[in-house]
């Protein structure tokens, strides 16, 4: 018995040895190889950057600026005069932060539904929701905007933060986190004469916060990344998200680029920062929920 | 009011089926409702029988549009999976550290907004001030690569959305450089399933680097590369913001070559106030979704 464990470290051992040159060499491509990706990656945000500095004229220039210019002010000015940009911004922060709340409310009490409860019909519905998430999006706009109208929700934010507020996507996200509750808690807190709502709320909700947290991230992009929705309902531009305000300044020939490219560093880089500061957590929260269960 | 144990899950649940319902369910039947009916949203609406199928099933815009986007699927999806695969496989096998960092990096392309990426390869894509043209210029000077660029007949500058021929890849580099990242969590996630002692069994047996990947990860990971490609199906053949805002006049670019399914649909439904063509339109992409996800889980289903 311990002859063989030793043979088999040997061969290990030896193979380590014979890789180890190897190894270092391979990794020098390997990080060279994820760095140039890390590259190009980063390069259009950073020239999304330099160009939101850069006068109309610099832009045309060639060869193409690569460093940050001198208009940033003029370029401001420029998107002012076109858009009233932070009202963009900030009805693009009211409609996702709505959403988000909502979401995270109905998601989660769904997700604890089916995380925690036996009920008859239980694996037919849950089959039912999963289904509808691979309902292509496009086959109901055209019904949908014309709902839309018919409830007189043109122009409004209610079509952005109502239909999606209970999701398939969220409710199973919550639930893959909900399982994970010991079913002893929840018994006990029965016991202690706790009812249902109140079992979810002081209970389940505290102890699933890095779901909610995932969901979270993931709803409020959703939100303010969200384009076709915002552009079939918002009509006025002080009504405008920031995705619908900027698609409106490109589009002809007169597009003022600099000015446009300093509306989507201000529209993308509040999401870069919150990202950048979450992302530990937000990729394994993603990770976590994907592959459980 | 109490809830009582037996009735909370139904009225924890209800609100996504109440929602469902109304935003889901009813627009999906009213929508075939609608595509037996010509209706411009204002007039009565005029019963006419299959004639909107017919008209979208004749209609040469349509195929192409379709054409269009199922070559852009392929030129991305084709792509995108190998190096997020790839990458994923990197990050994952202890060989390098950062990995956060990494990881966070690749996935930030997915977090921005459509709108705003299409706008920025834009500016990139540009004709006589793009970086794009001007690296390849750039390069062009050095013999050897001038060379190569006069074997493959390439003039610069490239037009990349002004000539038909550029415009699928040029959007194709787009969705390719924004979903990557995505897929790369996807397979990371997965890859962290494989038990750790499928490796070790594989090592004392000798097996190097290649057999690992071919013999062990790439079976394992089947599951998760047909849920993968699906998603790329389900989202590439709906394809919209990126040829909206990148196609210089919105409707597809030089001879439509940009013109996806999407983008089409959204010009006969909103452009044209067609909702009743529209609305054939959208089944029947749903149906070609629905044909390719089949092909697609009959090529990945473990055998």
């Amino acid at each position: 018995m311990k002859s063989k464990t030793n043979l088999k470290t040997v061969i290990v051992d030896t193979e380590k040895n014979k890789r180890s040159w190897m190894e270092k060499f391979n990794k020098t491509i390997l990080y060279l190889f994820l760095s140039f990706g890390v590259g190009i990656t980063f390069f259009p945000f950073y020239y999304m950057l330099v160009l939101a500095t850069r006068s109309r004229e610099e832009i045309f220039n060639f060869p193409p600026p690569l460093w940050f210019g001198g208009s940033s002010w003029d370029n401001l000015q420029i998107l002012l005069e076109k858009l009233p940009f932070f009202q963009n911004i900030f009805n693009s922060i009211i409609v996702s932060s709505l959403a988000t709340l909502l979401v995270l409310f109905f998601c989660s009490l769904g997700g604890y539904g089916f995380a925690k409860y036996n009920f008859k019909g239980k694996e037919k519905l849950f089959f039912l929701m999963l289904a509808s998430m691979m309902i292509p999006s496009l086959l109901s706009i055209i019904p949908w905007f014309i709902m839309m109208r018919y409830f007189g929700w043109i122009n409004s934010f209610k079509p952005l933060i109502i239909p999606g507020a209970a999701n398939a996507f969220g409710i199973f996200l919550m639930r893959q986190f909900m399982e994970d509750i010991p079913n002893e808690i929840i018994d006990a807190a029965r016991i202690d004469g706790a009812g249902e709502f109140k079992i979810y709320y002081k209970i389940a909700l505290p102890l699933s916060k890095p779901g909610l947290a995932t969901l979270s991230i993931l709803t409020y992009l959703g939100a303010w990344n969200n384009f076709m929705g915002p552009l079939l309902v918002l009509q006025e531009k002080s009504k405008y998200t920031i995705s619908v305000a900027l698609s409106k300044l490109n589009g002809n020939f007169e597009t003022p680029w600099g000015a446009t490219m300093m509306g989507t560093a201000l529209g993308v880089l509040p999401i870069v920062i919150v990202f950048i500061l979450a992302s530990k957590r937000f990729i394994s929260g993603l990770t976590a929920g994907a592959t459980k269960g | 009011m109490r809830l009582s144990k037996k009735a909370a899950p139904y009225v924890f649940i209800s609100p996504f089926y109440i929602l469902f319902f109304i935003f889901g369910a009813f627009p999906i039947i009213y929508s075939f409702f609608l595509s037996f009916h010509i209706w411009d949203g204002i007039s009565p609406k005029e019963f006419v029988g299959f004639e909107n199928y017919i008209f979208v099933l004749t209609d040469p815009w349509f195929w192409q549009s379709v054409w269009n986007s199922l070559v852009i699927f392929i030129l991305t999806t084709i792509p995108q999976h190998i190096i997020a695969l790839f990458l994923a496989f990197i990050l994952n096998s202890n060989l390098v550290k950062l990995k956060n960092l990494f990881r966070s990096s690749y996935f930030l392309p997915y977090i921005t907004s459509s709108v705003a990426v299409s706008m920025v390869f834009g500016m990139l894509y540009g004709e006589h001030f793009g970086i794009l043209n001007a690296i390849l210029k750039y390069m062009e000077k050095f013999s050897l690569i001038g060379a190569m660029f006069n074997i493959i007949n390439l003039k610069l500058p490239i037009r990349w959305l002004g000539e038909a021929a550029w415009i699928k890849p040029s959007i194709a580099l787009l969705v390719t450089w924004q979903f990557t990242g995505w897929n790369m969590i996807i397979y990371y996630a997965g890859l962290q399933n494989i038990p750790e002692s499928l490796y070790e069994a594989a090592k004392v047996d000798g097996a190097n680097m290649r057999q690992v990947f071919f013999k062990i990860i790439l079976p394992m990971l089947r599951p998760v590369i047909l849920f993968g490609v699906t998603l790329s199906i389900i989202g590439n053949l709906q394809l919209f913001e990126q040829p909206f805002i990148l196609t210089p006049d919105r409707t597809g670019g030089s001879g439509r070559a940009g013109l996806t399914t999407a983008l089409y649909l959204y010009r006969t439904g909103f452009n044209w106030n067609m909702f009743g063509v529209g609305s054939a339109m959208a089944y029947i992409l749903c149906v070609f979704i629905i044909i390719l996800s089949l092909i697609n889980s009959k090529i990945f289903q473990k055998r």
